[in-house]
């Protein structure tokens, strides 16, 4: 598409508000068509084999339909009720430019960006309300050959490899809200680890949605070359709203022969009050590719908050003698609702994957985990372990749990383990018998409870973890 | 220390205590015998505020408090100890953790200092040693996977260092040998300052063997029926409960 023809479809659209005021606005207003996208497009400079990828998406999107099979229940989306963009007034380069409200913000979330810098060695890609505000340690890893940096900065500094690699584990059509996604995607993070290089340090992205009324549609690009190693962190977090806000993210990862990718959420966003009022909708598409032989992808993810999660962190474990593993903590307090679980697809030969969820429930609390094993025919020798594990607290909450299993290979081991407990009153008394007061008591039985994936936790997370496991129970016991 | 007037305690809605009466002063060893249904356990539960027991008359007074008033851990950080006959497992949770925490509430209770860890283990240590009992349980997780000999021994050590006024143990000696019950009462023996209070249940005279209480009481169908020294638990292994005049509801 020319830019001529860009200008003239705009001219011609009949979207009342048009694409340069759409491009001079800070935030969007709500709704959704080509013009919007036009416009997300040309506020972040994309090429435009991009800007065709987004359009291409939309029409694709609009003729899918919103899955319904998730044991959720919310209100019919409006997809015209939402702004599709928003950014901070200006771009900035360093620290100094940044707002200092924002960074009281960023302090607020326990973060503050220079002590990090400079104690934790964590580089940090903070993704603020859909455009990146800063990247730091940018310049050491650039020295490595690592590139870790915004999408939107890799659409213009490193478009071979992302055009190479978008949407290559996640296809543009793979679901409704990936293709959602796919047409409006504003930032996320995107990382290259060059062949046999170890990431010196945990990398790092803080998500948060501040807007009102905004969505917020990250994409995450992760690829680990041949022999390398990266761990990657991602911490979300939301303020306290009424409205209910839309989330669609979507990330792939991809590891080449030999190489190692961990990658460990922590979610804490809104979840709603105990009416069910307010909070995330959070409908994510996360999967990693063990694209060659050898390659191992791990997915760590602690879910305390949204009112509504729909996420499946998969594998697919293509290359021989590969690895996959899924660590889970999901809790669903107050009126949360959580469809949760992984997807393991053997493809090689040789190849292991682990599952190992808990599940929380407490207050009104819905859990489900879902998970998917798949052994293909070529798979021989394959292997799956899975534990699922739900707690229940107090008498108003649900746990379901629903495995798959497809085996198209007969040399396939697949073991399945699944439990459901309620703290009992005895466990509770007796800690209260030594004196620990009930909210203390039930956050220690629940730490304990989670203690096989806390422990996957990098150590920087796995304190923050314990934290908002006691936060998000906080009420849970009379 | 602890005062106890008719006291009436109900679970699920059956009346288990009638109307008892006891009084525990700073310092005494007091052992609580008697038929099985006899209400030993139920009194026991009603002073730590278990959650069967409800209280539907009576009074009990604890270091000039109102007990009722307090809910479990507030009373545990009084000082009130109760060893479970068969504690419950709690999976993932470190021993060691969990003591450190416990010790942690009853010092904030006290308006104490925390006690950080290098401090906790070395009072372990300490502790452990005075009282010759292995602390290789701390490092497990609480009562999972253990015996029933390791869940008694892990009961003592809380006693140990939770160090509280009133201990209560309910048949902490059911199921041990010989060595184990000489360790318990030895746990007790040099508890024993003169201000702590002991109140045991126990069906075996060995026990008070060890540890021999100022007082011993029978307790029948919700009450206490009967008052003595040592001497009556001497009377009682010897002519059983039908011979001293109590008649067993079981038979």
């Amino acid at each position: 598409m020319s830019k001529n023809k860009q200008i003239h479809d705009v001219i011609n659209s009949d979207y009342k508000l048009g694409f340069e005021t759409l491009v001079e606005s800070d935030t969007f207003p709500k709704g959704l068509n080509e013009d919007v996208i036009k416009a997300i497009s040309a506020k972040k400079n994309e090429p435009e084999w991009l800007l065709e990828f987004r359009l291409k998406a939309y029409k694709k999107w609009l003729k899918m339909e919103e899955p319904s099979w998730a044991n959720l229940n919310y209100p019919k989306i409006d997809y015209q009720d939402i702004a599709y963009f928003s950014a901070p007034k200006k771009a900035l380069e360093s620290l100094d430019e940044v707002d200092p409200e924002i960074l009281k913000t960023y302090e607020k979330l326990g973060i503050p960006l220079e002590e990090q810098k400079m104690l934790a060695g964590v580089a940090v890609d903070a993704v603020f309300d859909s455009v990146s505000v800063k990247t730091t340690y940018q310049e050491e890893l650039e020295k490595l050959g690592i590139i870790f940096c915004s999408v939107s900065e890799a659409a213009n500094n490193h478009p071979e490899l992302l055009k190479k690699y978008l949407a290559s584990v996640v296809s543009v059509g793979d679901n409704y809200f990936a293709c959602l996604n796919s047409a409006v995607f504003t930032d996320g993070s995107f990382v290259y680890i060059p062949p046999n290089t170890h990431c010196p340090m945990e990398l790092s992205t803080y998500f948060r949605i501040n807007a009102l009324d905004t969505g917020q549609f990250e994409r995450t690009i992760i690829i680990c070359d041949e022999g390398s190693y990266v761990s990657y962190n991602e911490g979300c977090s939301a303020p306290t709203r009424d409205e209910r806000q839309l989330h669609a993210a979507v990330v792939e990862l991809v590891a080449l022969k030999d190489a190692q990718i961990k990658y460990s959420t922590i979610q804490n966003w809104y979840p709603g009050d105990e009416t069910g009022k307010g909070g995330i909708l959070n409908f994510v598409t996360k999967r990693g590719l063990c694209k060659g032989d050898n390659s191992k992808i791990s997915w760590t993810q602690v879910e305390t908050g949204s009112s509504l999660t729909w996420k499946y962190p998969s594998c697919v474990l293509k290359g021989d003698n590969s690895v996959g593993e899924f660590y889970s903590v999901a809790i669903s307090s107050k009126a949360q609702q959580a469809d949760t679980g992984t997807k393991m697809i053997h493809l090689g030969k040789n190849t292991k994957s682990t599952i190992i969820s808990k599940g929380i429930s407490a207050m009104k609390g819905v859990n489900a985990y879902r998970g998917l094993v798949r052994v293909g025919k070529n798979a021989t020798n394959a292997r799956n372990i899975s534990e699922c594990d739900s707690l229940l607290i107090g008498n108003t909450c649900h746990a379901h749990t629903y495995p798959y299993h497809e085996v198209k290979n007969m040399s396939a081991q697949i073991e399945h383990e699944a439990t459901t407990s309620k703290i009992s009153d005895e466990q509770l008394f007796y800690l209260n018998q030594r004196g620990i007061h009930a909210e203390n008591a039930v956050s220690m039985i629940v730490n304990g409870f989670c203690k096989e994936v806390l422990k996957e936790l990098p150590m920087e997370f796995a304190a923050e973890a314990k934290e908002l496991l006691n936060i998000s129970l906080e009420g849970s016991v009379g | 220390m602890l005062k106890i007037e008719n006291l009436k305690v109900n679970i699920n809605e059956k009346e288990i205590l009638k109307g008892l009466n006891l009084e525990i002063k700073p310092g005494e060893v007091h052992a609580l015998m008697g038929v099985n249904g006899a209400g030993k356990s139920t009194l026991v539960k009603t002073l730590s505020a278990h959650y069967d027991c409800e209280v539907t008359d009576g009074s009990i007074v604890y270091k000039n408090k109102d007990l009722l008033e307090l809910d479990v851990a507030d009373r545990a950080n009084e000082g009130i100890f109760m060893s479970f006959q068969n504690p419950v497992e709690v999976p993932g949770v470190n021993n060691s953790y969990f003591l450190k925490t416990a010790v942690n509430e009853k010092r904030a209770y006290n308006g104490e200092d925390e006690i950080d860890a290098m401090n906790f283990l070395k009072l372990i240590k300490e502790q452990t040693a005075k009282y010759d009992i292995d602390k290789k349980l701390l490092q497990r997780d609480l009562n999972e996977g253990f015996s029933g000999g390791e869940k008694k021994r892990n009961e003592l050590i809380q006693l140990i260092l939770l160090n509280p006024d009133l201990i209560m143990l309910d048949e902490i000696d059911s199921g041990l040998d010989v060595d184990a019950i000489k360790t318990v009462a030895n746990v007790i023996n040099q508890m024993l300052d003169g201000k702590k209070s002991v109140l045991m249940i126990t069906h075996y005279d060995r026990l008070l063997e060890l540890v021999k209480p100022d007082f011993v009481h029978i307790l029948n169908d919700g009450k206490i029926v009967k008052t003595g020294d040592y001497s009556l638990a001497l009377e009682l292994d010897e002519k059983g409960f039908e011979g001293i005049g109590i008649k067993d509801e079981n038979k």
